[in-house]
C-alpha cells in the first residue's frame, strides 16, 4: 500500500488533533509500520479553523513536511466548507468525511466522494460534551473507519478507551461505533 | 546481545512523549524546568510519572529557565544524575549558566525542542535556539525521529557522565515538527536501561563531609586553563560517541552514526540537513534517484563537536553540496551550518560547490518542492561556475 495522507479539518477546541493522533495510533496497532500524526497550530484559540494531519504507510516514513496533496480530508465542522476549500489538493480518488445531518449528494465539490454522518447528533445522544457543547472527534474516527477501512472500527473503540478511562472512555467508543454503523455516502 | 521482541514495548508517541519516556528509565536524581511550548509535553508527563511513584526524582519547577540550569548545575555537582528541559526563549535565558553547566564539567542531559527566538514571538521550529548556544561548550545531538530521540536521550547520559567527558549534552528535537509528531517507538525494558547506564560516578562530588568549591574565580593567572581541558573533553567526543553507540546498538540493533549518509557513495550532488528535514530530503533524493538523477543526502545528527572527517569523507567527490539549514548569522559570511563545512572542506582535495539555503524560520514548511528548487538551482550554478554565497528559500521577497 502507498502512503496514505490525511488532512482533518476542524475548529480549536473540538480535538482534531487528537482524532489525528488516536488514528496513528490504531494503525499502529492494526500493523502498519509508519505512522505520523501532527498538528499545524496558528495562535490557538477555540473556534479558529484549525488543521491536522495523519500519515499512514506500510513503511517507514521519512517525509516530514505538511500535508498538501491529501488521500482522505476529515471535516469535523461542516460550517469550515463556507471558509476554506476543504477538498484543496486531494489526490484523484480521493474521499472527503464530513459530520453533517446531510447527505453525502447534498455536497458537491470538484473532486472527492463524499461520505456524511451526523456526528454532532451522535455526540449529543451519547453526551459526548465539553462547556456544555458536542464534541465529535471520537465519533470521526468511527466513520473514517468505515469509509476508508484502514483501520478496524474495533481498534478506534480500543485506543478511544485508552486515552480515556471508565466511563468517558465507554460513551466515545459507543459514539464511534455509531458513526461507523450510519456513515454512508 | 539484542533484547528480545516481546520484552519491548512499541507505542505511538510524540517526540516529547518519547524522551519523556526515556527520561523516566534514566533513574533521575533531579529534574529542574519551566514550562515552555513545544517542550512543554517533556515536563508535563514527567511531572506525571513523578507524582505516580513511578520515579525517584526530585522534580523542582523552578522560577524561570535561569533557576533551572542554575539548579541543574548545583545537583549535578554533587554526583547527581540530572535534566532539563527548554527552547527558545527560555534557553536563551539560560544562556549565561549554559556556559557554567559547560566550563564546570557537569554532565545535564538537555532536551530541546527547537524554537524560534523572537520578535516577533513565534512558538515554531528552527534552529535559532540551538545556534544560539553553539559556543557554550554544549555537545549537540540533532535527531530525526521519536525513536531517535528516545534513543538519543537515554545515549547522552552515558555520553556526558563518561569520564574522558564530563560536558552537557543537548538533544534536539524540532519543535511541534517532532515534539508533537506521534510515531512508533520500540522502548526498551527499563532494567535494560538500568544496567546499560549504570550509576553515575562523580570525579569531584560536592559534598558537606568533604567541602571543595567549584568554578571559582580564575583571572590571568588559571582561566585559560580550564578552557583548554575544555576544548580537549569535547574533541574526545566522537571516540565515546561510537563506543556508546555500538554498546547501543547490541542491546536494539539501532544506531545512527554522527552523521547519517543516504545514497551518498555515487551521488554527484549531496543535499545537506539536519533534524527532521533530514528525513524529507530522503524523500527527495528517492525521488530524484528515479529519474536517474544521482542525489545523496548526508544528514548531520552531531554539530557539536563537529565530524569533520567523516563529513569530507561522505561529501567525497561530489560536484555540489546544497546546505539546508534553519538559521541565520546575520551578517556573516554565510550561515551557521555552511560556515561549518566551508570550513572542514577547505583542505580537500576536490572542493565541491557549497550552496547555502536558509529555509523553515519560524515553522515555515519545508516541503520537498523546496529542495527540488534548490536543486533545480544548484544544477544551474554548476553549469554557470559560479553561486551566490547563501540564499533564503520559501519567503516573500
Amino acid at each position: 500500500m502507498p502512503m496514505i495522507e490525511i488532512r482533518w479539518h476542524g475548529r480549536g477546541g473540538q480535538g482534531g488533533v487528537t482524532s489525528a493522533e488516536l488514528l496513528a495510533k490504531a494503525a499502529l496497532i492494526d500493523g502498519y509500520e509508519g505512522v505520523q500524526a501532527f498538528p499545524y497550530f496558528g495562535a490557538e484559540r477555540r473556534g479558529a479553523p484549525v488543521k491536522a494531519f495523519t500519515r499512514i504507510s506500510d513503511e517507514t516514513i521519512n517525509v516530514r513536511s505538511q500535508i498538501y496533496t491529501p488521500d482522505i480530508v476529515a471535516v469535523l465542522d461542516p460550517g469550515i466548507i463556507d471558509l476554506i476549500d476543504v477538498s484543496e489538493g486531494l489526490k484523484e480518488g480521493g474521499k472527503i468525511i464530513i459530520n453533517s445531518d446531510k447527505e453525502a449528494s447534498e455536497y458537491e465539490f470538484e473532486k472527492g466522494h463524499v461520505y456524511t454522518y451526523d456526528g454532532t447528533g451522535i455526540a449529543l445522544k451519547h453526551g459526548l460534551l465539553v462547556a456544555g457543547l458536542p464534541v465529535v472527534n471520537t465519533t470521526m474516527l468511527g466513520a473514517f473507519a468505515k469509509a476508508t477501512g484502514l483501520v478496524k472500527i474495533e481498534t478506534i473503540e480500543q485506543v478511544i478507551k485508552e486515552k480515556w478511562s471508565g466511563n468517558v472512555g465507554a460513551r466515545n467508543a459507543a459514539g464511534a461505533r455509531e458513526a461507523y454503523d450510519t456513515c454512508s455516502d | 546481545m539484542t533484547v528480545a521482541k516481546d520484552k519491548i514495548s512499541i507505542e505511538g508517541l510524540t517526540g516529547d512523549a518519547a524522551i519523556a519516556h526515556a527520561l523516566k528509565q534514566c533513574d533521575l536524581d533531579v529534574l529542574a524546568a519551566y514550562p515552555i511550548t513545544p517542550q512543554t509535553i517533556i515536563v508535563e508527563d514527567f511531572q506525571k510519572f513523578a507524582a505516580d511513584g513511578e520515579v525517584q526524582t526530585a522534580v523542582i519547577p523552578v522560577e524561570s529557565e535561569h533557576s533551572a540550569m542554575s539548579a541543574c548545575v548545583g545537583a549535578s555537582a554533587t554526583g547527581a544524575r540530572v535534566a532539563t528541559a527548554s527552547a527558545s526563549a527560555g534557553l536563551a535565558l539560560m544562556w549565561e549558566i549554559l556556559y557554567c553547566a559547560a566550563s564546570m564539567r557537569m554532565p545535564i542531559v538537555f532536551t530541546v525542542a527547537n524554537r524560534a527566538l523572537s520578535a516577533p514571538i513565534n512558538i515554531h521550529n528552527d534552529h535559532s535556539d540551538g545556534m544560539g548556544m553553539r559556543d557554550s561548550g554544549f555537545v549537540q545531538l540533532y535527531c530525526q525521529s521519536s525513536q531517535e530521540a528516545y534513543d538519543t536521550t537515554i545515549m547522552a547520559f552515558k555520553i556526558a557522565e563518561d569520564h574522558d567527558i564530563l560536558l552537557p549534552v543537548m538533544v534536539g528535537i524540532d519543535g511541534f515538527i517532532l515534539s508533537h509528531n506521534v510515531e512508533r517507538v520500540e522502548m526498551l525494558p527499563t532494567d535494560v536501561v538500568t544496567d546499560f547506564l549504570g550509576i553515575r560516578e562523580p570525579v569531584q562530588p560536592l559534598h558537606p563531609d568533604k567541602p571543595i568549591t567549584m568554578g571559582p574565580l580564575a583571572l590571568t593567572d588559571y582561566y585559560f586553563e580550564f578552557k583548554e581541558q575544555q576544548d580537549r573533553a569535547i574533541q574526545e567526543v566522537p571516540k565515546i560517541y561510537k563506543k556508546v553507540e555500538k554498546e547501543f546498538e547490541k542491546l536494539t540493533g539501532r544506531s545512527y552514526g554522527m552523521i547519517e549518509e543516504y545514497k551518498t557513495d555515487d551521488a554527484e550532488i549531496i543535499i545537506l540537513a539536519m533534524s527532521t528535514m533530514g528525513g524529507t530530503a530522503k524523500a527527495v533524493a528517492d525521488v530524484l534517484r528515479e529519474k536517474g538523477e544521482k542525489v545523496g543526502v548526508i544528514r548531520l545528527k552531531m554539530f557539536r563537536p563537529f565530524p569533520v572527517e567523516e563529513i569530507c569523507k561522505a561529501i567525497g567527490d561530489a560536484k555540489a553540496v546544497m546546505i539546508f539549514e534553519k538559521a541565520m548569522s546575520f551578517g556573516a559570511v554565510t550561515h551557521p551550518l555552511a560556515m561549518e563545512i566551508r570550513s572542514a572542506l577547505y583542505e580537500a582535495e576536490n572542493r565541491p560547490m557549497v550552496l547555502d539555503f536558509v529555509v523553515g524560520l519560524g515553522g515555515r514548511d519545508v516541503p520537498p518542492t523546496t529542495f527540488v528548487e534548490g536543486y533545480e538551482k544548484t544544477k544551474k550554478y554548476l553549469e554557470k561556475g559560479e553561486a551566490p554565497l547563501y540564499e533564503t528559500l520559501g519567503v516573500r521577497k
